[in-house]
């Protein structure tokens, strides 16, 4: 029997950075908010300080900062003809747990998608016609356009303190910068990052082949900075355990280092930690929640009503609450109906190595930050002519090694035992003289049997059903990904490396070696209730009074990481809240 | 508002009262803090085997050192400390599985969907490690792996590896590529762990280890960085001697 809470104004499902960010926005508002976050509270000076955060085994290898499968995980399987198995243990991506969330562990690699990628669909189909694409790619617009998302874009590069070179500002093509991007209102807050010799060599190779190098968007910070909510960041070390890890320094954005000092200052602001929300709870008529039921550590059970309930877990754990809730109308991939499990995505992400002269060449891996690199965007998106090719989507590609922690990153050639005296020599030989993981961040875009629903078999440890994954690659993001990695490939060729190795992503899709943690869809945005779960303030359709944050609103995937997106669409989504929502509470976007 | 707190403070109370491990807690008005509060990680000292019988140890460092033999630079599996590194790591955690998803029903799947075993690695060592043993006494004339020149060593080790050597019992290939990757892993993991011991696998490639700030050497291209590994336990150099 749950123990009913005090009503509040509104309650967040989920403490990372959407969380952090509504709870910041509606408590300016004047509202009562609480947070209730599934994971433990997290800061450096206990769970990352720099004299034990540097252990690749702890956090790395062992996942010390992750979700636990055996509190929850997914099944997952290719095709709806297999069985979906469920994932025991971590591999393709390592879903986040705890305050700050993704926040306290990302690589802080900071994108913005292009204009065209918020109007996929239309943009595609008037440049090559409706026939070019694959008839089962169920890609849609966004219901959003870049020029609308530009000022929230802006404001989380200005509250994590994105250093990087600005490479269109309003509308003028800057030297340095990404000249494909989409117009900045403004520069970034700070200069971009330092590069190593590695990031350089590979950004001199790509310009004399005459692409336009530029360096990554890092929310590591290249200097000092003082964010616009007065809180200080300290600069980067370069001290090479950023991804996986949290920071000790205070130099990686994250929610612990830009709002929530501020956040808990706030006399209206509250949240509970360890304590997983089982179910968003709607009245009899379903098209209004009345708050949400969770369960602590104790294993108590506790109702928090609420006038207003803002979904901001991970994506596919926004999914799940959403059909386990019982909000929305499941996706049928036969029927091809309802919405929510549609259009689920992943990425495609492939990658190129280069084995060089150790008597010349020393790259020093170990310097490097989560989102130090050099990258070229000549081929994502729209941004190269793909009537040839056959495909469409694409991704940048980048030298943005971002460490040489050697449990992981001691590769040797091809051909090269597994084991023994030559592999001993051979990881001697080419730890210093090697470039590993160049990034060819293929995007996915979305199809008609690639999707989430709820398992039949498997459950968690409160007997829920388990959240089903079914995933392949389909050939579009093959060819993409081969293409992609060809190209890669010859830079790094000119670059002087002696052997040069391709791996372009290859399917089936498996969930056994890491890609990326940029699980999107499922709960979609878009223009029409029939193929969206939301509009396109992230308001549910079905119960205007909730709104879902996340990766799980993208309807496809873009090239690029998707934390800045997903920061943007959280403050664009707060916007309309304030502005529109609390003034007159109901569908913000009549159907 | 008082009322809220009030009750919440109530609630969060009757938390602390009942919960045993990580206990939820309301947070407002300060970010959670207690002084001292962090976990490092509990450094493995020499002493008796935790998880191995002493008969399975034997195999295991004879093992490690093949898979990383000894030259004149750098010690071997062995005296790196491999096999101590991965008995402790059995006899923990990883050898529990903890954490992982464990609930049945259990089914083989494909390869893409990852490992569907019941046992964690600690069982599953003890029972790879017996096979091994038996097929040893049994095909070369009752002695064990420990026993075999290096070359017989690396011509069983090849065949697990290719899968042309069966295991009664348990899949051969799957022991092989598992202790490779821990003998690797714990090669090149913190010597706070029992692996690389003295940083000789870090030393072995040029990894300065633990160190947190490179400012001054980011642009520094193309030269190597001058100063040795350090650790999470610092360095020998930086102990001082007992007496």
């Amino acid at each position: 029997m749950a123990t009913q809470l005090p009503r509040k104004d509104v309650v967040i499902i989920g403490l990372g950075w959407t969380g952090s960010i509504l709870a910041h926005e509606l408590t300016d508002e004047g509202l009562d908010v609480v947070a209730i976050e599934r994971g433990p509270w997290r800061d450096a000076a206990t769970d990352y300080p720099p004299n034990f955060d540097q252990d690749e085994l702890r956090y790395r290898i062992r996942h010390e900062l992750f979700l636990r499968p055996d509190q929850t995980t997914f099944t997952f399987r290719n095709k709806m003809s297999q069985t979906a198995l469920p994932i025991r243990s971590w591999g393709a991506f390592m879903p986040p747990n705890g305050v700050g969330g993704g926040g306290v562990h990302w690589n802080a690699e900071t994108w913005r998608f292009l204009p065209s990628d918020f109007v996929l669909r239309t943009h595609l189909t008037e440049r090559y016609g409706a026939s070019f694409l694959p008839e089962d790619m169920t890609i849609q617009d966004w219901g959003v356009t870049y020029d609308e998302l530009e000022p929230h874009y802006d404001r989380f590069e200005y509250l994590c303190g994105t250093c990087g070179t600005a490479g269109n500002l309003g509308g003028k093509i800057q030297n340095g910068g990404n000249p494909f991007e989409g117009p900045r209102s403004r520069p970034y807050p700070n200069p971009a990052q330092k590069q190593g010799f590695g990031h350089m060599l590979w950004a001199k190779a790509a310009a004399e082949l005459g692409y336009k190098p530029f360096p990554q968007p890092s929310g590591n910070m290249s200097q000092p900075y003082v964010n616009p909510l007065g809180v200080r960041m300290g600069p980067c070390t370069y001290c090479g355990y950023c991804e996986w890890f949290g920071c000790g320094n205070y130099s990686k954005a994250s929610p612990q280092t830009t709002i929530l000092p501020v956040l808990i200052r706030k006399s209206n602001f509250s949240f509970r930690d360890n304590s997983e929300v089982t179910r968003i709870n709607v009245d009899a008529s379903g098209k209004r929640a009345t708050g949400v039921t969770f369960v602590d550590t104790s294993g108590n059970e506790w109702e928090q009503p609420a006038d207003l309930v803002i979904l901001a877990a991970y994506s596919m754990f926004n999914v799940q609450l959403l059909l386990l809730s019982k909000i929305g109308q499941p996706y049928d991939p036969v029927a091809n109906t309802g919405v929510i499990g549609r259009n689920f995505t992943h990425q495609t992400m492939s990658s190129v190595n280069g084995f060089f002269d150790k008597t010349k060449f020393n790259f020093n891996p170990f310097v490097a930050s989560g989102a130090i690199g050099m990258c070229i965007d000549e081929f994502n998106g729209d941004n190269f002519d793909h009537g040839p090719l056959g495909f469409v989507g694409g991704g940048y590609l980048g030298q943005v090694q971002t460490n040489g922690r050697p449990i992981e990153t001691s590769p040797v050639p091809k051909g090269t035992p597994k084991w023994g005296a030559k592999w001993k020599q051979a990881v001697a030989d080419y730890y210093l003289s090697n470039i590993k993981s160049g990034s060819i961040h293929g995007s996915m875009y979305s199809y008609r049997d690639v999707y989430l629903d709820l398992d039949p078999t498997y459950t968690d440890r409160f007997g829920r059903p388990l959240m089903r994954m079914t995933i392949d690659f389909h050939e579009n993001e093959l060819k993409a990904a081969a293409y992609m990695t060809d190209k890669y490939a010859e830079i790094v060729k000119a670059m002087g490396a002696n052997i040069v190795e391709k791996s372009p992503r290859k399917g089936p899709y498996d969930v056994t070696t890491y890609q990326t943690t940029h699980l999107n869809g499922g709960a979609i945005m878009g223009a029409d209730p029939k193929t969206s779960a939301l509009n396109r303030y992230l308001q549910s359709w079905d119960v205007p009074n909730l709104f879902v944050m996340g990766a799980s609103a993208f309807p496809q995937n873009a090239g690029y990481n998707p934390t800045g997106t997903v920061a943007a669409l959280a403050y664009w989504s707060a916007k309309a809240i304030r502005e529109q929502y609390l003034k007159s509470p109901g569908p913000l976007v009549n159907a | 508002m008082t009322i809220h707190r009030r009750q919440l403070l109530a609630s969060a109370a009757c938390i602390v009262l009942t919960a045993v491990a990580s206990k939820a807690v309301v947070a407002q008005h300060a970010l959670p803090w207690h002084p001292n509060a962090g976990a490092p990680p509990t450094p493995v000292r020499p002493g008796p085997w935790l998880h191995f019988t002493a008969d399975e140890a034997k195999a295991v460092e004879a093992i490690a050192d093949r898979i990383i033999p000894p030259d004149p630079q750098t010690p071997g599996g062995k005296d790196a400390g491999c096999a101590v590194y991965l008995d402790r790591q059995l006899a923990g955690p990883y050898g529990r599985a903890e954490g992982d998803y464990n609930k049945g029903p259990f089914r083989d799947g494909l390869k893409g969907q990852g490992p569907q075993t019941a046992d964690g690695p600690a069982k599953q060592y003890r029972a790879w490690l017996a096979a091994l043993d038996k097929h040893c006494v049994e095909q070369q004339g009752g002695k064990h792996f420990a026993d075999l020149s290096d070359t017989e060593k690396d011509a069983l080790l090849g065949g697990l590896e290719s899968g042309e050597v069966k295991l009664t019992g348990v899949d051969g290939k799957e022991f092989f590529e598992h202790i490779v990757k821990d003998v690797q892993t714990g090669f090149f993991a913190d010597p706070i762990y029992g692996g690389n011991r003295d940083m000789v696998a870090w030393k072995m490639i040029g990894f300065p280890g633990t160190r947190y700030n490179y400012l001054d050497w980011i642009d520094r291209h193309n030269e190597r960085f001058p100063l040795p590994p350090v650790s999470l336990e610092g360095r020998a150099a930086w102990t001082p001697k007992a007496g």
